[in-house]
């Protein structure tokens, strides 16, 4: 096995076209690193991205935020003016292990292991997240909901990669928020993850909202039909039970050692509908 | 398999080593360097035994390759007494009885001392946090946690 740390985009991109799917790309490696212990992964180069300057920056852009593929999490947390703006992605990001860990993990990474309980990825589907990938044939944009296929998989093709994750404007009175249940409050991985992005007028009436959820199906998911029981109302007691019944009836878990079926239909609307409060909280608050 | 020549600092002291690719960071501190204070638990990046400080950043060592070590500043458990002075976190430990068996307290150390270097009075529930990936099996923490707090106080000189 051999590790290349490219000092460019374009040099990261012809190492990944000129290894035949051979090569694993390196960001924190808190996940790549468990993978070549246990042998699940066996690749003959390693491309790590952390040399390359446009990875390794928060920038704004265009009212929003462009994450570079290699900043970690600690680095993404300590970031007065992003969590401001996003505290429910920043939610997420906390939850990722411990500091430890945050201090080598990054956003792009949690995303491109395709878990279907990566903590970091409900609130980028509720944000309206884009993930900006390079490759060979040039660069384009996708819907972070889009991008993981399923378990482990995602839509990247030979030779790319992603280059960042694209925050977009936050609305004026919006707020978003993540929760998720774990039998620990630290160190655990997601049994239901949940999160809520709304956007409120003048009168307090919701006007747009978003909902991810994560570990309640194959791949994390984006749920219009919980956002639905949102718009149009004061987000009062009626309107959460809505969104509680969305959320649930949108789940397709699996049964495993951390809950039940029943367990996490039922814990995705609780959830849905706690960080729902948390965002509209938030949301009234920011103005 | 290749091997890569590395060059970073240890403690303040510039190391070199070659190691392989597959290599982490703990193995190389170890078996290369024999700086045996950095404990393996679990090689997972659960239990906090291999915690050391690069670059200013708290981080697992088991999780790091040795390779990405090339050209940066690793502080480990052998850096942390000055001579034969011990540092204050060492000597609450001590007082505070915060270990029994004593393969957790390297890492233990290396992180509260992060911990303290970012926040030098932070809460109890703030400890217990910054703690939370560092497993002990024979204390129960309540002993390493009075330890880091009466350390903190100490050090910011009340
Ligand atoms: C002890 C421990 C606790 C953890 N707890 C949690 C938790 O609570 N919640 C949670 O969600 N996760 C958790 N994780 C998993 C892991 O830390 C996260 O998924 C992390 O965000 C991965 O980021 P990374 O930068 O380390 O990824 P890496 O390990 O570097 O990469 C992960 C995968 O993505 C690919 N990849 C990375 N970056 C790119 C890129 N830019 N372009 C294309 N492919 C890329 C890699 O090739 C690899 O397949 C935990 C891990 C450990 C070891
Ligand atoms: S040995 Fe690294 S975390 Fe356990
Ligand atoms: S003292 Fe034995 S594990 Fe902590």
């Amino acid at each position: 096995m051999r590790y290349e740390a490219p000092k460019t985009l374009e040099q990261a991109i012809a190492l990944l076209s000129g290894a035949n799917g051979q090569a694993r790309v390196l960001a924190g490696g808190t996940d790549v690193l468990i993978q070549l212990r246990s042998g699940r992964a066996d690749p003959q180069l390693l491309v790590d991205i952390k040399a390359i300057p446009e990875m390794r920056a928060v920038v704004a852009d265009s009212g929003g935020y462009r994450i570079g593929a290699a900043v970690t999490c600690m680095e993404l947390i300590e970031n007065e003016v992003f969590a401001r703006d996003w505290p429910g992605v920043v939610d997420g990001v906390k939850l990722i292990g411990s500091v430890q860990v945050k201090g080598r993990a990054t956003l792009g990474g949690n995303l491109c292991n395709a878990s279907p309980a990566a903590d970091g990825v409900p609130a980028l589907i509720a944000a309206g997240a884009l993930v900006c990938i390079a490759g060979p044939l040039g660069r384009r944009e996708a819907p972070v909901e889009d991008f993981v296929l399923g378990p482990g998989r995602t839509s990247l093709g030979n030779g790319e990669l992603v280059a960042a994750i694209q925050l977009p404007r936050r609305a004026p009175h919006s707020g978003d928020a993540y929760l998720r249940f774990t039998p620990r409050t630290e160190m655990d991985i997601a049994v239901v993850g949940a999160a809520v992005y709304l956007t409120l007028d003048g009168k307090g009436v919701c006007r747009s909202a978003r909902v991810g959820l994560g570990a309640v199906a194959a791949r994390a998911l984006l749920v219009p039909a919980a956002a639905a029981a949102l718009i149009g109302t004061t987000v009062d007691e009626a309107a959460l039970e809505r969104l509680a019944a969305a959320a649930s009836a949108a789940c397709r878990p699996i049964d495993d050692k951390r809950g039940t079926k029943q367990f996490r239909v039922k814990v995705a609307g609780v959830m849905a509908r706690r960080a729902a409060a948390i965002a509209i909280e938030r949301a009234r608050r920011q103005g | 398999m290749s091997r890569n020549h590395v060059s970073a600092t240890v403690n303040g002291d510039q190391v070199e080593f070659l190691c392989e690719t597959g290599q982490t960071l703990l193995e190389a501190l170890r078996d290369e360097l024999r700086l045996t204070g950095t404990k393996e638990g679990c090689g997972t990046g659960d239990c906090g035994a291999c915690s050391v400080i690069v670059d200013g950043r708290l981080v697992c060592a088991c999780l790091m390759l040795a390779v990405e070590a090339e050209g940066k500043a690793i502080q480990t458990i052998e850096g942390m007494a000055t001579g034969e002075t011990l540092h204050p976190l060492q000597r609450k430990f001590i007082e505070h009885a915060a270990l029994q068996c004593g393969i957790c307290t390297p890492g233990i150390l290396i992180a509260a001392r992060s911990l303290l270097e970012r926040n030098p009075n932070p809460t109890e529930d703030e400890v217990r946090y910054w703690l939370a990936g560092n497993l002990c099996r024979c204390t129960g923490y309540h002993k390493i946690v009075d330890a880091v707090l009466d350390a903190a106080r100490e050090m910011r000189g009340g």
